[in-house]
């Protein structure tokens, strides 16, 4: 965590104005700069035009199906947990044209759409989906065949993390190992860690170059050497944030979610939800598709697009004669079994990070960590009563 | 200002469809029909080196793109057969194309049959309905090189008479004295002389030394889970039995999630499977 940086570590310290230059320095740079802002009484991820539109002495409150924003008790420009939205949409483009095809004498052509791809900076990215960025990373561009666009968006994208001084009563990346701290600069796929400390004259941020790029933006910008102090104030933050996550999931989720698929839980949970598939919406590894192939009227051009899909739709799963997963129960536990369970086998790892936002932004507040822990009590009981 | 950085473009596009030309089409029952495909001139090479089992994504223009096994070769060229069964939108646009029209092709995609890892066992395959089609490649491949086989033994059960799959090649494999071949249908009226009843009862009486014994399957789930059923009764293994299953499918390679399959994705780690590997699939419904 920052506690392990050394004042000789490259790290330095800006306050609100060095912030503000090293944003103006990527936009002269050609980076469109995205970062959290209050819009519609949320924070949400949006073009910045500098550290001003930062929801500086904003913070939430965050509980299952419900989030607020008020006036925090200081300044602090980032003292709130998950913003509404993950980092996703920047990468992974929730609708897009793959490709067009003409017909032609001989049949048709196809030719990719090229996608508009500029440079972004993604300003404000906690560890949690920082964590969710190299899930997708690893999906879409280290999993054998390579999905281009991704990788391309990837590739023009920087990203200044922020490490987390204030975790939300939903959030529990301290239990999937995502954070609130990032353990390990050098690989942690970001340019540049934050860590906001306070002093008395306003937010400090503790910045640590996390690549090449990162080390030659702070360089630009007026920001003095950390000292040992600084760093202890930064740790010091971290730590508080890890003190007051408001959940926890279970350790062994991943072999207890496996030998419960056939649990009697999992109806007891389609019972109250939806299956409005929010919950995929929001979360920052969800990374499932569907395309759409369309034509236009006189059947000359053809256009194939690919679409965000949820795995809580009856047409995910549909083969001739039904869906696979007819019931809300096989379902729910589709969501919640990929996530903590199937991922593993896949990719090697657990595909949630912990970020909440399942769980805030769920209608009827279902929690992913309560369910989880439901499985493994009922369990006990039905051990008990054999 | 925003800068279009120039796309670092990985080797290939995925999505990339190219387009076939069909050279032939087959009626092969009331709502089945072969597509023979004749590949673009940049193609010819990997379609040649299809492993049976294998899939392609079939595109019809700005109507949809389903995935349909490869049931055959034809002649030098690359040229590729698809037996597609009318069900639906794009099954059904595949149906009203004729010879000289184009289908876009991807692939071909995923794992086939363990052809050459069967070698020197016997091998037995249970085929219901159309999953003839992903089977009959493997049987030529199996007939091609009879010699590294055992016992070879072919089952196959259809709805009707009037419903069986390539009933010259099945009579062409029954033909040959090294090739056991039994064909079952569920109901049958007038002239039928032949089995009726389940194929998991010519698994019953078929003769087999399970521990030598390989097994292929593909059909409805449904039957497949019974047929597995019967195979294990017989005494062969998990380890030993390999089936081709089907799920909703948008990419083919693994980065649409849709066929998700616990921890599977089957159109890149299957879609053949050995049973053991996704032991859950008949025990979990709705997985
Ligand atoms: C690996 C693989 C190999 C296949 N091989 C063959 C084959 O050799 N011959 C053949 O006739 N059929 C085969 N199928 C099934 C074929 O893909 C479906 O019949 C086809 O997708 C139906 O599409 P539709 O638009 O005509 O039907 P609709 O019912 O209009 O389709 C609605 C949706 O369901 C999907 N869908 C429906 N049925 C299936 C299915 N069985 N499998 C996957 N998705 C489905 C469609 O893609 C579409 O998204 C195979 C499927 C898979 C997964
Ligand atoms: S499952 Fe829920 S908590 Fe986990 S990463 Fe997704 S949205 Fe966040
Ligand atoms: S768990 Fe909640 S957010 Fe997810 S589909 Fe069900 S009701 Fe919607
Ligand atoms: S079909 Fe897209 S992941 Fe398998």
């Amino acid at each position: 965590m920052a506690g392990a940086t050394r004042p000789d570590d490259g790290a330095c310290v800006l306050d609100t104005g060095a912030l503000e230059q090293l944003i103006e320095l990527l936009r002269a740079d050609g980076y469109r700069v995205v970062g959290p802002q209050v819009t519609d009484g949320a924070i949400v991820l949006g073009t910045i035009a500098g550290a001003g539109d930062l929801p500086a002495g904003i913070t939430d409150d965050q509980e299952p199906g419900r989030y607020r924003l008020r006036q925090g008790t200081s300044q602090a420009l980032f003292g709130y947990a998950a913003p509404a939205q993950g980092w996703k949409r920047f990468l992974f483009a929730p609708d897009e044209t793959l490709w067009r095809a003409e017909r032609t004498d001989g049949g048709f052509r196809c030719e990719e759409e090229p996608p508009a791809i500029g440079r972004t900076a993604l300003l404000g990215v906690r560890p949690c989906d920082l964590r969710a960025v190299d899930i997708l990373d690893q999906v879409f561009t280290r999993s054998g065949v390579v999905d281009r666009r991704y990788q391309a968006r990837r590739a023009a994208a920087l990203i200044i993390a922020v490490e987390c001084t204030q975790a939300g009563g939903t959030c529990f990346c301290a239990s999937m190992g995502a954070g609130p701290d990032i353990a390990d600069a050098a690989n942690c796929g970001a340019d540049i860690i934050l860590t906001e400390f306070l002093v008395d004259a306003g937010p400090l941020l503790l910045a640590r170059p996390a690549s090449a790029r990162g080390a030659e933006l702070l360089a630009g910008v007026p920001g003095w050497r950390a000292g040992a102090a600084d760093c202890e104030a930064a740790a010091e933050a971290v730590k508080g944030a890890a003190r007051s996550m408001g959940r926890q999931m279970p350790a062994d989720v991943a072999t207890l979610v496996g030998r419960s698929l056939d649990h009697p839980h999992w109806a007891d949970v389609a019972a109250r939800c939806l299956g409005c598939g929010t919950c995929t919406a929001v979360c920052p590894t969800c990374f499932c598709s569907t395309v759409e192939d369309s034509t236009d009227l006189a059947g000359t051009t053809a256009e194939r697009r690919r679409r965000w899909d949820s795995c809580f739709t009856l047409d995910f799963s549909t083969l001739h004669g039904g869906p696979i997963r007819s019931s809300g129960a096989a379902r729910y536990r589709q969501w919640l079994a990929h996530k903590l369970a199937h991922w593993w086998e896949q990719f090697g790892r657990s595909g949630c990070v912990g970020c909440g936002r399942c769980i805030t932004w769920c209608p009827v507040g279902i929690d992913i960590t309560a369910e989880a822990r439901a499985l493994a009590e009922r369990e006990g009981r039905t051990d008990a009563n054999h | 200002m925003a800068i279009t950085a120039p796309l670092p473009l990985p080797a290939s596009n995925p999505w990339q469809t190219s387009p076939w030309r069909i050279s032939h089409v087959r009626r092969e029952l009331a709502d089945t029909f072969t597509l023979t495909l004749d590949p673009p001139a940049d193609a010819a090479d990997a379609a040649a080196a299809f492993q049976p089992g294998q899939f392609n994504m079939l595109y019809v223009f700005g109507c949809g793109e389903v995935p349909v096994s490869i049931s055959g070769t034809a002649g030098e060229g690359g040229r590729l057969k698809h037996t597609i069964r009318a069900v639906g939108a794009v099954t059904g646009a595949l149906q009203r194309l004729r010879a000289g029209d184009v289908v876009g092709v991807r692939g071909p995609f995923g794992a086939g049959w363990p052809i050459d890892d069967a070698a020197g066992s016997d091998v037995v395959i249970v085929a219901g309905g159309i999953g003839l089609a992903p089977l009959r490649p493997a049987v030529e491949a199996i007939l091609h090189a009879r010699e590294r086989y055992g016992r070879f033994i072919v089952l196959y059960g259809a709805r009707s008479p009037e419903d069986i799959l390539f009933a010259r090649d099945l009579g062409r494999w029954s033909s040959r004295l090294d090739t056991f071949v039994d064909v079952t249908v569920d109901r049958a009226a007038g002239a039928w002389r032949g089995n009726v009843g389940l194929v998991t009862a010519l698994i019953a009486r078929v003769g087999l030394e399970a521990e030598h014994t390989v097994a292929f399957l593909c059909g409805p789930e449904a039957m497949m889970r019974f047929a597995v059923g019967a195979l294990a009764k017989r005494g062969v293994e998990a380890s030993r039995t390999y089936l081709s299953l089907e799920r909703n499918m948008k990419c083919g390679v693994g980065l649409c999630g849709r066929c998700q399959l616990a921890g599977h994705f089957v159109c890149r780690d299957g879609p053949v499977f050995r049973l053991d590997r996704i032991p859950n699939v008949f025990q979990v419904r709705e997985l």
